[in-house]
């Protein structure tokens, strides 16, 4: 039995695949006749394929639970996948290209002669207020210039088409390491869609992260020796760490296997005695990074490390201090920074924001809390967050108070009508919502990662694609139509 | 390579070691319960004496009949010896040091893990023991391939080894002893008759040494025999100076390893050089008991080098550097 595209409802969203009127989108059309090929039951077979090599991968995440402390979840695959074509694909990396380097520029000159602030382009009370400020960091200067090693910056499609930049993550941001996974399970339950090629590959990015790390090391390191800081197996990315460390071949540390010596060198303890620590990419908070600077009750850091890295002796990625620019409020000066750092119109669009720090357009935001999506300037991973179309009154009373209490906190935005694309269900395919999370590094130049982690709400109508509250995951297909490959054109 | 991921490594290859030697335990025990008649069979009781925790048994269980025993060496997560606890800790631990590890040997302990939780009801029932049991030797003995076929020659793999050796020089040994006593204390050699082999050859099975005994020695099964091929063979990968002998050369490549060496040799020598013909059976007891102190002394002595011996203050790490330095010349003499 054939799949019966002509019943898959049409909605006021974008659909990423299907196109208005039920035609497949150019990119997408081999892959739409592939589907249509193997019909619902073999598609559903494959599906179960792909469950079952999550499984036996041990591909899992963490989620944090009242009771019963943390459970490793199966990670959540789709493995209907979502495709980009490569033409379009360009320009989204030369904006995050863009975004990137504006944003280290950013933080650099935060650190340092504030000149954006003089120049009355930032506010410098918005800065005074931010969370993620690290005063210990100011004057240092970290290799390069680069603070932001690694980003991952969200991306979300309207219903007119366009690719918006919901935020950007400076400081641990996690799930390229599902980006890399979901393709190796896609690989296995398709194979004879990648034999027909016209697919980017997307493997290539632990060497290119490894890469940029060991190029950090301190001046006169030949060998470097670099390790992954993780805060331990109950974090919900230590599959992550443990992945990326795998991929790259280096050492996966805990907070304790480390010491900073009185030389403000960091050593790993190790089985043939302390071994001196050239670099780290840290995925622990800055709170919880060096208790003799941050969080005094910390077990997950290092006594010393801030010493030590201002002392330049060890370098750490994603730098301190960095977090100062993964603040929703600085997010919206983001078009901005390209403009003033870089004498640049921004290439990717940020959603439309109303400051609340900003009176005028906090009484807007107020008077309006039933159409916006109200979010705080601090939180990841979709908590905190007011869905105006969806709230109660109480709800919404209860905003209108944080925000009258807390300004400085808050953002609101239209509600962006997310994407959608075909997506396995019960019973059928139907459309769900989605963004896409590409990785940025940067180094000496910026690399973008192949397409991103594709993230979709499962349930129908929802907006919320964050693992922790139940979204799922697809393979991101960066499709070359252009060049004559049999798969694109057949 | 860190202190923790060592001691990791050790201690999850003795966690695998330790529920391929469970299965293999339970199966031959079924098997010998079968070929013996009821008045003279050792029953169940044995088992839990070999693997140890009596006393939670007594806490939790009433009889020692086969359900039970069976039940509480394989399924009881409470039992901290059981083959659940230990492949739930090897994979627990193989979580932490995935990263180290090839990827298909954590799909397979991640695997066998699964497989362990879902099925182990099928070791209490007598019809499904066999095919379960089966499975999970198989698949530690996959594991242990993976490790000679596709791990670099390097510190993991010596830390895995050694865990594996010692593991299985305690399991052995524990064996021995409880069988051997059973044997030796329980019905005469005149009662016994034409069923003594056949309980000799149990206690062999057990540990898959039954064809390698007939193979190495070309005599007939008998006690003291056994008791010398268990323990003293060099070549029978489960026999306790086999087991002592692969650590040791595992140990001639780590660095500081001059005191462990010493013990190791030891217990070597002192096995070689024991005649068990003319044993009786307290002193076989003291022996192997003697042993297995020696043993544990061995898995202390190696946390106190390798795992958690340098937690020593920042002055010392000059010297230190300086002896890891000499470490590697020294493994360098020994490849050369």
């Amino acid at each position: 039995m054939r799949i019966a595209w002509e019943e898959y409802p049409a909605s006021a969203s974008f659909d990423e695949l299907i196109g208005p009127g039920g035609a497949p989108r150019p990119a997408a059309t081999a892959l739409i006749e592939f589907l249509s090929a193997l019909g619902p039951e073999e598609l559903a077979t494959r599906q179960k394929a792909a469950d079952v090599a999550i499984r036996g991968m041990g591909i899992t995440f963490t989620v944090y639970h009242e009771e019963g402390g943390s459970i490793d979840r199966a990670w959540p695959l789709d493995i209907i996948p979502r495709v980009i074509a490569l033409d379009e694909w360009r320009r989204i990396e030369a904006g995050l290209q863009q975004r990137a380097q504006a944003l280290n520029m950013f933080i650099d000159d935060i650190y340092h002669e504030q000149r954006i602030v003089r120049d009355g382009v930032f506010p410098r009370s918005y800065l005074a207020d931010s969370a993620n400020f690290r005063s210990q960091c100011v004057g240092i200067h970290p290799p390069q210039h680069i603070w932001a090693h690694i980003c991952g910056s969200d991306l979300v499609r309207g219903a007119d088409g366009t690719v918006y930049v919901l935020e950007d993550n400076l400081r641990v941001p996690s799930g390229v390491s599902y980006m890399l996974e979901n393709r190796q399970v896609v690989k296995r339950v398709f194979p004879e869609v990648f034999e027909a090629a016209g697919i980017l590959p997307v493997d290539d990015y632990p060497s290119q992260l490894f890469d940029l790390l060991r190029a950090l090391a301190p001046a006169g390191v030949d060998q470097p020796e670099v390790v992954v800081l993780t805060p331990g197996i109950y974090n919900s990315a230590y599959f992550e760490h443990s992945y990326l460390a795998h991929q790259m071949g280096c050492e996966l540390a805990e907070g304790r296997d480390l010491v900073v010596g009185d030389d403000d060198i960091v050593y790993m303890r190790t089985i043939v005695g302390w071994q001196r620590v050239d670099v780290i990419y840290r995925r622990v908070d800055d709170l919880f990074l060096d208790p003799e600077v941050f969080r005094s009750d910390s077990t997950l850091g290092v006594r010393g490390l801030m010493r030590a890295w201002r002392a330049g002796n060890v370098a750490l990625a994603n730098a301190p201090g960095a977090g100062v620019a993964d603040d929703k409020l600085v997010y919206t000066f983001v078009p901005a920074m390209i403009r003033y750092y870089l004498d640049q119109d921004a290439i990717l669009p940020n959603v439309p924001s109303f400051l609340c720090a900003d009176g005028q357009q906090c009484e807007h935001v107020l008077a309006n809390l039933a159409t916006l999506v109200v979010k705080p300037a601090n939180e990841s991973g979709g908590y905190g967050m007011l869905m105006g179309p969806k709230s109660t009154e109480g709800e919404r009373k209860q905003f209108a108070e944080l925000i009258r209490h807390n300004p400085r906190n808050y953002i609101a935005q239209p509600v962006i009508s997310l994407s959608t694309t075909p997506t396995l269900v019960e019973g059928g395919i139907e459309p769900r919502h989605l963004d896409l999370r590409p990785f940025i590094l940067s180094g000496r130049d910026v690399q973008v990662t192949t397409g991103g982690l594709t993230r979709v709400a499962m349930r129908k109508g929802s907006l919320v694609v964050n693992s922790s509250q139940g979204g799922g995951s697809k393979d991101t297909w960066i499709v070359d139509t252009s060049a004559d490959n049999a798969f694109a054109r057949s | 390579m860190l202190s923790r991921v060592a001691d990791n490594l050790y201690w999850m290859a003795r966690y695998l070691e330790r529920t391929e030697n469970l299965a293999r335990l339970v199966d031959v025990s079924a098997g010998l319960m079968l070929d013996l008649p009821q008045r003279l069979s050792p029953g169940w009781q044995p088992l839990i004496k070999i693997t140890g925790n009596e006393s939670l048994y007594a806490e939790h269980e009433r009889d020692y009949g086969e359900k039970s025993v069976v039940k509480f060496i394989v399924a009881n997560g409470k039992n901290p010896g059981s083959m659940l606890t230990s492949i739930a800790r090897a994979r627990e631990i193989a979580r932490t040091v995935r990263d180290i590890l090839p990827r298909e040997v954590w799909e397979q302990i991640n695997e066998l893990y699964l497989y362990v939780g879902e099925h182990a009801a099928e070791a209490s029932a007598r019809r499904t023991r066999y095919g379960f049991l089966g499975r999970v030797t198989t698949a530690t003995h996959a594991l242990t391939g993976m490790f000679e076929g596709i791990f670099n020659e390097g510190d993991a793999l010596s830390f895995l080894t050694l865990g594996r050796n010692i593991e299985r020089a305690d399991m052995t040994s524990r064996i021995v002893d409880v069988r051997a006593a059973a044997m030796m204390t329980g019905p005469s050699a005149a009662e016994l008759g034409p069923f003594e082999t056949v309980l000799w050859m149990g206690v062999l099975r057990s540990l898959s040494g039954y064809q390698m005994y007939r193979l190495k020695t070309r005599e007939r099964v008998y006690g003291a025999g056994v008791v010398r091929f268990l323990l003293a063979d060099e070549q029978f990968p489960r026999a306790c100076v086999c087991c002592l002998r692969r650590a040791e050369e595992v140990l001639h490549r780590l660095p500081n390893s001059e005191p462990l060496l010493r013990r190791v040799s030891r217990m070597r020598r002192a096995i070689h050089h024991t005649r068990f013909e003319s044993l009786q059976q307290g002193e076989l007891h003291e022996f192997i008991d003697r042993l297995q102190v020696s043993l544990a002394r061995t898995n202390d002595e190696l946390a106190r080098i390798y795992f958690i011996g340098h937690s020593a203050p920042l002055a010392d790490i000059a010297p230190i550097m300086a002896y890891q330095n000499q470490g590697q010349n020294q493994n360098k003499q020994i490849s050369a």
